[in-house]
């Protein structure tokens, strides 16, 4: 569970790294990319892998889009506006997606569905397996990628500073269109992963609510934080859930959040500096 | 255009600028005390536009004038109205004394979350209130002696002073005396120096810092304020809905006030009544638009022919009576006015004035907004 937190919780991370927007349809970017697995896996009979891909491709496709039809027009707006934009969105993904997919519960079948491995003494099933190895895998590959290829720094410079950026010949809109791709699609990947333990229905994108624990916890705009953010949070609320009274669980993300952001609001491993004027 | 000319302080210290504005708003006033007599169906849902009104002041205040941004404050409603609840049904206070510390309390409650609020600047602080509100909304379903978790508890209508306020019209009289109540009471706040330093404080935290404005002061006076009002509004609407449930306090209500104040304008007190009556009313509007519209496209249709249009009815009947169709349609009015009029209703209002005020020489360059690149304050 933590880890699916940690995987939502880059999805904000990337796109406030590049963008310092932030992203409330995160969550139901997640829940397009469990249904239309779904669609593929189980109306149209395609193979879990190949449907995993087209998913991912889909709603990174939609993601960019959205990035150069609605998003790009409110940059140089205050940030409330793009927040505002967000949240009107995430409520009509939410929509489309029960008018197309009714809001019946569904299961997604998968390759790796009910077994198990034994490990140490542990028995693991394979879908939790699924999880954690896609997450480590994943955010391995965007930190070394915002580190050390050329699109990464480009990025990181856009991010940063978007006329100077602009300057020195980075293509910034076009940057803005890749990240949240990249960004769409890290939410399908996590909304795919989590669809066979979960199970999915329209307020699959409320989960998104817990990853910005995770993504604060960490410290936003930084990537490992966010996966250990997102740990962190699952941790807590499963010993909370074992040891506190009932309903603590629930809130115990949302506690976590409310104190970090009192006591050291840039997290773990962020890096908020005084502004300058 | 019309030129004022002023002959003494008191003329620049009046609540309205001229005498014709103030014979405006008396107009304004008068038609709403007689609406009743034209509109007796939809009373209860002008109740509403006024309960909702008062939320809208209240996010007005915090996200509009103060610039803090908040998620959070269907919590504060459910506050107030639980609170209100308890002391007048539980504890058997009075009308008014119940509503006084459902406000205060929302007020206390609202300072303690505008203290941790005060290090966190921007979306932090939106995040910050939407969690503080999921933590409420857990709270009233937990905390059963006072709230009656789950089960819901009943409200009684109003009783004030020995009057009944049971019937439609007189609520509604209530509601409408609350806001007005309300509305000047935050006019007049908002151009004491409390309100201009809540305004600096929006333009800019470092500029009003340096000019003396004590940050943290008027932070926290802008959260008790704003969930103070909130509060108030609670009472009202716990008599208004008759029953509380944990449900109805959700983020989805949070959602909607903050629609309210964009959709209206931000920075204005008319923009929370008119985000409050377009809020208010939408819900009506949609549910008269769903026997309506098949109708319509059934008759549009039937010109192709009788099963063409019998068909085209079926279809769009079926498609207009999803249940998922409302949130969509918020979300697609606030998404449409953040692209295209961020300023609201009240922001096109001056402009139809601007225009006419200034015939033949308007320019669209008077509202434009200048656009700011980013820059970032991650130092590294």
């Amino acid at each position: 569970m933590g880890c699916i937190y940690g995987l939502v919780a880059l999805g904000f991370v990337l796109i406030y790294k590049a963008t310092e927007l932030v992203n409330f349809a995160q969550g139901d970017l997640l829940m397009l990319g469990a249904f239309v697995c779904y669609m593929f896996v189980v109306w149209y009979g395609i193979g879990y892998w190949v449907a995993f891909a087209l998913a991912v491709g889909i709603v990174a496709l939609f993601g960019a889009a959205l990035d150069g039809t609605v998003l790009r027009r409110v940059i140089g707006q205050p940030q409330f506006a793009v927040v505002m934009l967000t949240i009107g969105l995430g409520a009509m993904f939410r929509s489309f997606a029960s008018i197309t997919w009714g809001s019946e519960i569904y299961t997604l079948p998968t390759p790796f569905s009910a077994k198990t491995t034994r490990l140490g003494g542990v028995s693991v099933s394979h879908e939790y397996v699924a999880i954690i190895v896609g997450t480590v895998v994943l955010c391995a590959l965007l930190y070394a990628f915002f580190t050390y290829s050329r699109v990464g720094v480009a990025m990181q410079a856009a991010s940063q500073n978007q006329l100077a950026a602009y300057y020195m010949g980075i293509p910034v809109k076009r940057m803005f269109s890749l990240i949240w791709a990249i960004s769409a699609g890290v939410a399908a990947i996590a909304g795919v992963l989590l669809a066979p333990v979960s199970l999915i229905d329209i307020n699959l994108g409320f989960i998104g609510l817990k990853a910005f624990a995770a993504a604060v916890l960490g410290g936003f705009g930084s990537i490992p934080g966010a996966l250990v953010g997102g740990v962190t949070i699952g941790l807590i609320e499963l010993f909370s859930g074992a040891y506190l009274p009932l309903g603590v669980k629930d809130v115990a993300a949302y506690v976590v959040l409310l104190l970090v952001l009192a006591l050291r609001p840039q997290g773990m491993f962020g890096t908020v500096g005084r502004k300058k004027v | 255009m019309r030129f004022q000319f002023k002959t003494g302080y008191d003329d620049d210290m009046g609540l309205f600028r001229d005498p014709v504005q103030r014979r405006w708003y008396g107009g304004l006033l008068a038609a709403v005390v007689l609406l009743p007599l034209v509109v007796p169906a939809y009373l209860t849902d002008i109740s509403l536009v006024f309960i909702y009104g008062l939320c809208g002041l209240s996010l007005m205040v915090l996200a509009g004038y103060t610039g803090l941004v908040s998620l959070g404050h269907a919590a504060f409603l459910g506050i107030g109205a639980y609170a209100h609840v308890y002391f007048l049904q539980d504890l058997g206070l009075p009308w008014v004394a119940a509503v006084a510390l459902a406000a205060a309390i929302s007020a206390a409650v609202g300072v303690l979350v505008g203290l941790p609020a005060l290090r966190m600047t921007g979306v932090y602080l939106t995040i910050a209130t939407l969690a503080f509100a999921l933590i409420i909304q857990e709270v009233f379903t937990r905390w059963e002696p006072v709230t009656h978790g789950l089960k819901g508890r009943p409200v009684d209508k109003p009783v004030i002073f020995g009057v009944s306020f049971a019937s439609d019209g007189a609520f509604y009289f209530l509601c409408l005396a609350v806001l007005v109540g309300g509305l000047w009471l935050t006019a007049n706040v908002l151009r004491a120096p409390t309100g201009r330093a809540w305004v600096a404080i929006r333009d800019s935290e470092i500029a009003a810092q340096s000019m003396g404005v004590h940050l943290a002061r008027y932070k926290t006076m802008a959260f008790a304020y704003s969930a103070g009002l909130m509060g108030a509004a609670g009472a009202l609407f716990a008599h208004k809905i008759g029953f509380l449930a944990p449900d109805i306090f959700s983020v989805l209500l949070s959602i909607q006030f903050l629609l309210m104040v964009v959709v209206g304008g931000l920075g204005s007190l008319h923009g929370a009544v008119y985000g409050a009556a377009f809020v208010a009313m939408l819900p009506v509007l949609i549910s008269e638009a769903r026997d309506l519209v098949p109708a319509w496209v059934g008759q549009a249709a039937a010109v192709l022919g009788k099963d063409a249009g019998a068909a085209a009815y079926l279809a769009v009947e079926r498609f207009v009576k999803q249940p998922g169709l409302e949130p969509g349609i918020f979300g697609l009015i606030l998404v449409l006015f953040i692209l295209f009029e961020p300023l609201g209703i009240y922001g096109r209002w001056r402009k139809v004035q601007v225009f006419f005020s200034t015939f033949p020489l308007y320019k669209r360059a008077t509202f434009r907004r200048q656009k700011t690149y980013m820059r970032s304050e991650r130092l590294r």
